[in-house]
């Protein structure tokens, strides 16, 4: 032990003295692999990196409540900067933050704060960051306010999935998801072990879907303050274009939602309805629904145990899906969200097609219909090359038909396809497309490391 | 159950190292979701779809030539935009073409329930298509998005079939100038 350390041992003793309790003896809830030992805090605070996704009301509490637990290689990302409106709730943030990134003063508090914290900041979307940052981790929990960005997330997470030969899973190659929700008074912990849990794309469905009124009643037959906000949202800003027909509504441009504020008025008088509000518009235009500081905390308490749990198997993780509801009294349940064997995301384990480095198009199409592995009717096949999507052949449709055709008698590497490039193929024989690894049979000197 | 800690005393990779190095970019949900849509399309044949860029499935137009009804021999394009949340949210559909019709109004919007308020993931593209190819066969005077074409099917039938091939040949529907869209 460092010279250093040995002053502060007998505040470490102290300030780790119930985390050990739980890593240095044995229970009746602990994981049935789990041997108590010194070395789990040694791992949780020197090894294990935890990335943290999203700085907003659960970020700052997921962040906090992970480094008061140990952990210490921390990584949090966030595309945002602080909004006065944050203030009540991500408390990591002060007055003089506003315009700031989330990320950084989330993280430079912390360190800050919690002695030994190395935590990193990201201020980026996540979809800047690529497969080689996202595989260094060994969880990732995530709280976040956007479908969009879990699937995304749940996607990056798929594709670092790895397959032994007999097409069985590699588990060194999981990164564990811990995704928490809130909306209101009511919230939502999961954890996912991508590939072999159900994932966010299996329980899609499960996101309520976004409140819309039937058009012709916000055209015609308007009863609700929020019905003439749609309007103006939905018809009016089309056809009047009051900044230029290329200004796209913009819900967080206060002279926007003054406009559409001043409409919706209009028309709710109209229609004598009243209590349309500048709250109001905003909470419509913005699909806001009121943060509640407490279920933030309740949620992330419980990702930041489940984290804690996947870190160290001091005890089984919750299987697997946690709903809380809070609007009137208290209730909690879960249950395990199975996993669907169709998945789009995560049954799609990717197959290999070994084919000559100078076949045509022709020949993969060929294959794809006539092997036994495949047996399809009419595969569309595209690819993604240079971060752009890219039909390859399609028959289904006439005009792209048209337009493809004459790759068929291409080479595949005149198309820009090579030794280990991805394929995805549809076909009505299968219940999803499907990622197809191409391996070139006859390749010597090959690109695999492209 | 898997073992984690166990696997995860292991050391990571350091950022970017080892494997990475620019690989290919995963394709997204909504991407291999669309992709399977659109192999599948089984279009009436009075439907037809226009890709303007191949390698863009997430943008197209669908073009109904109603051989029946009050709009048999126009032409009528329809843009359909796919946005990344695909199957969760449906496709953006606008009517290109100026149609006099009970539930389009006249800057394009449609009033189809599976468009909005109705629309599930597990409906497809193909859905949307019927919806709409029932909208020409079917104008429905209850849910009037173009309120003086609902009120004048219901009240006058002979004079909205009328209106309706005025407009579809090219001229004024009250002070609302058509364009041609016969074929």
């Amino acid at each position: 032990m460092a010279d250093g350390e040995v002053q502060t041992l007998d505040y470490q003793q102290r300030r780790w003295h119930n985390i050990r309790k739980l890593l240095e003896r044995s229970g009746p809830f602990c994981h049935p692999d789990f041997e108590p030992s010194a070395e789990i805090l040694d791992f949780i605070m020197n090894s294990c990196k935890v990335l943290i996704v999203g700085a907003g009301g659960l970020g700052c509490e997921l962040l906090k409540d992970l480094a008061l637990m140990g952990f210490k290689k921390l990584h949090i990302v966030d595309m945002d900067t602080i909004e006065l409106s944050n203030l009540n709730r991500q408390f990591l943030f002060r007055k003089n933050d506003i315009g700031l990134s989330k990320a950084k003063c989330a993280v430079e508090f912390v360190n800050k704060r919690v002695p030994g914290c190395e935590a990193v900041a990201h201020h980026c979307s996540i979809q800047d960051l690529d497969e080689g940052f996202y595989r260094q981790f060994h969880i990732v929990v995530c709280g976040l306010d956007s479908i969009v960005a879990r699937r995304w997330l749940n996607g990056m997470l798929m594709s670092l999935l790895q397959y032994n030969d007999d097409r069985s899973l590699d588990q060194s190659s999981v990164i564990p998801l811990v995704d928490g929700g809130t909306e209101g008074f009511k919230g939502n912990a999961r954890v996912i072990l991508p590939g072999m849990s159900a994932c966010i794309e299996c329980t899609l469905d499960l996101y309520p879907p976004q409140k819309t009124f039937p058009l012709c009643t916000i055209a015609n037959t308007p009863r609700l303050p929020e019905h003439c906000i749609e309007y103006v949202k939905v018809l009016q800003w089309a056809k009047e274009n009051p900044w230029g027909s290329s200004t796209s509504l913009d819900g967080d441009d206060p002279q926007h939602v003054a406009w559409v504020y001043e409409k919706a008025q209009e028309r709710a008088t109209k229609y004598g309805i009243t209590s349309v509000t500048y709250r109001l518009t905003q909470g419509v235009l913005k699909n806001i629904i009121p943060a509640v500081a407490s279920t933030n905390a309740a949620i992330a308490a419980t990702c930041a145990t489940e984290v804690f749990k996947l870190a160290t198997s001091c005890c089984t993780n919750m299987n697997n899906y946690m709903v809380l509801n809070m609007s009137e009294g208290v209730y909690t349940y879960t249950f395990a969200a199975e996993k669907r064997p169709d998945c789009i995301a995560c049954s799609n384990t990717t197959r290999s097609m070994e084919i000559e480095s100078n076949a045509t198009l022709q020949a993969i199409y060929d294959k794809l219909c006539e092997d036994k592995g495949y047996l399809m009717k009419s595969p569309g096949i595209t690819t993604i090359i240079n971060g752009r999507n890219k039909t390859l052949y399609m028959s289904s449709i006439k005009s792209i038909e048209e337009k493809t055709r004459d790759n068929l008698k291409k080479k595949i590497t005149e198309l820009g396809l090579y030794n280990g490039a991805d394929i995805l193929v549809a076909d009505v024989t299968t219940p999803n497309t499907l990622t197809i690894k191409l391996k070139f049979s006859n390749n010597l000197d090959d690109d695999m490391g492209r | 159950m898997i073992k984690l800690f166990s696997l995860k005393q292991q050391k990571k990779d350091e950022e970017g190292s080892a494997r990475a190095g620019g690989s290919q970019k995963k394709a997204s949900a909504a991407q291999l979701r669309i992709t399977k849509d659109l192999n599948e399309l089984n279009l009436p044949k009075t439907c037809n779809t226009e890709f303007p860029d191949p390698d863009d499935l997430l943008n197209f137009k669908l073009i109904i030539c109603p051989d029946e009804g009050f709009y048999r021999g126009g032409r009528f394009v329809f843009s359909f935009k796919v946005g990344p949340n695909y199957p969760h949210e449906p496709p953006k559909v606008k009517c290109e073409t100026a149609v006099y019709h009970p539930n389009i109004d006249l800057e394009g919007n449609v009033c189809l329930n599976i468009l909005r308020e109705d629309w599930k993931p597990v409906l497809t593209v193909n859905s949307i298509v019927y919806g709409l190819q029932y909208l020409f066969l079917e104008p429905n005077p209850e849910d009037p998005l173009n309120k003086e074409a609902a009120d004048e099917l219901q009240s006058n039938r002979r004079l909205f079939e009328q209106h309706v091939q005025r407009a579809m040949r090219g001229g004024y529907v009250g002070s609302n100038y058509f364009e041609r869209c016969l074929k």
